[in-house]
């Protein structure tokens, strides 16, 4: 499995109802596969961070075997909004 | 636990440096906050609730070798948090696989407040600037040295 940033960003739209998703191959900063992720789903809503990133984790699950640094920040639709406008 | 972990934790709780002897050839060393974890039995739930607050890093809080685990160690100083415990899973590979399976958590850094998994750097910093870690550290009992600093600046 060759884990590409469309790779990523299509798993997470389909599995995790994304909205939006920014991915970024963080790998030339590194010796190895890594990933920044910015997942918008309204699946977020009312889930606390940890359990939010448990979805983000339990989604690319495979991927994550073989990634060697993942950063990800979770925000809803409406927090994404008011970061935007900020 | 075996009684090099048992000699290491002694010298953990007088806070002295130690050499705390051999396994395998390999020296092991316990310091004041931080402990090798010897090859063998890893009882990850008795790790995490020795100590308020319990951080798996890579590298330790003096030389962190990778820059989320310098984040998480950063965060926390600048919360006044020095007592805490770091295991170094660089030390370990057993430790390094041991503890994801333990939390079901893929990647390190791993902290954890009174025994419960918090989460990694991400989850920290973010905690960390809204306010929510000042709130959950209360709740361990410590106070966080941003409050004191809030109260300086009127």
């Amino acid at each position: 499995m060759e884990i590409t940033v469309d790779h990523i960003r299509n798993k997470l739209t389909t599995e995790i109802g994304a909205v939006h998703v920014e991915v970024e191959d963080t790998s030339p900063n590194r010796c190895a596969a890594s990933f920044k992720v910015l997942v918008v789903s309204p699946q977020f809503e009312g889930k606390p961070l940890l359990q939010r990133h448990r979805m983000v984790n339990t989604c690319l699950a495979e991927e994550l075997k073989e990634i060697h640094a993942f950063e990800q920040k979770t925000l809803t639709p409406e927090q994404w909004e008011k970061q935007r406008a900020s | 636990m075996n009684t090099l972990v048992r000699s290491a934790v002694r010298c953990l709780r007088a806070g002295t440096v130690c050499r705390t002897g051999s396994i395998n050839g390999q020296v092991l060393y316990g310091s004041a906050r931080l402990l090798c974890a010897a090859a063998g039995q890893t009882d990850f739930a008795d790790m995490v609730k020795k100590d308020k607050v319990v951080v798996f890093m890579k590298g330790t809080p003096s030389q962190p070798m990778c820059g989320f685990s310098n984040a998480v160690v950063q965060i926390l100083r600048m919360h006044g948090v020095d007592e805490y415990a770091a295991y170094n899973v660089l030390e370990d590979q057993e430790l390094r696989q041991g503890v994801k399976a333990f939390s079901n958590w893929p990647t390190i850094p791993q902290v954890f407040f009174n025994g419960e998994f918090v989460g990694g750097c991400d989850i920290l910093l973010q905690m960390h600037q809204n306010g929510d870690l000042v709130e959950e550290l209360k709740k361990l009992g410590i106070r966080s040295a941003l409050l004191d600093a809030e109260k300086d600046k009127n």
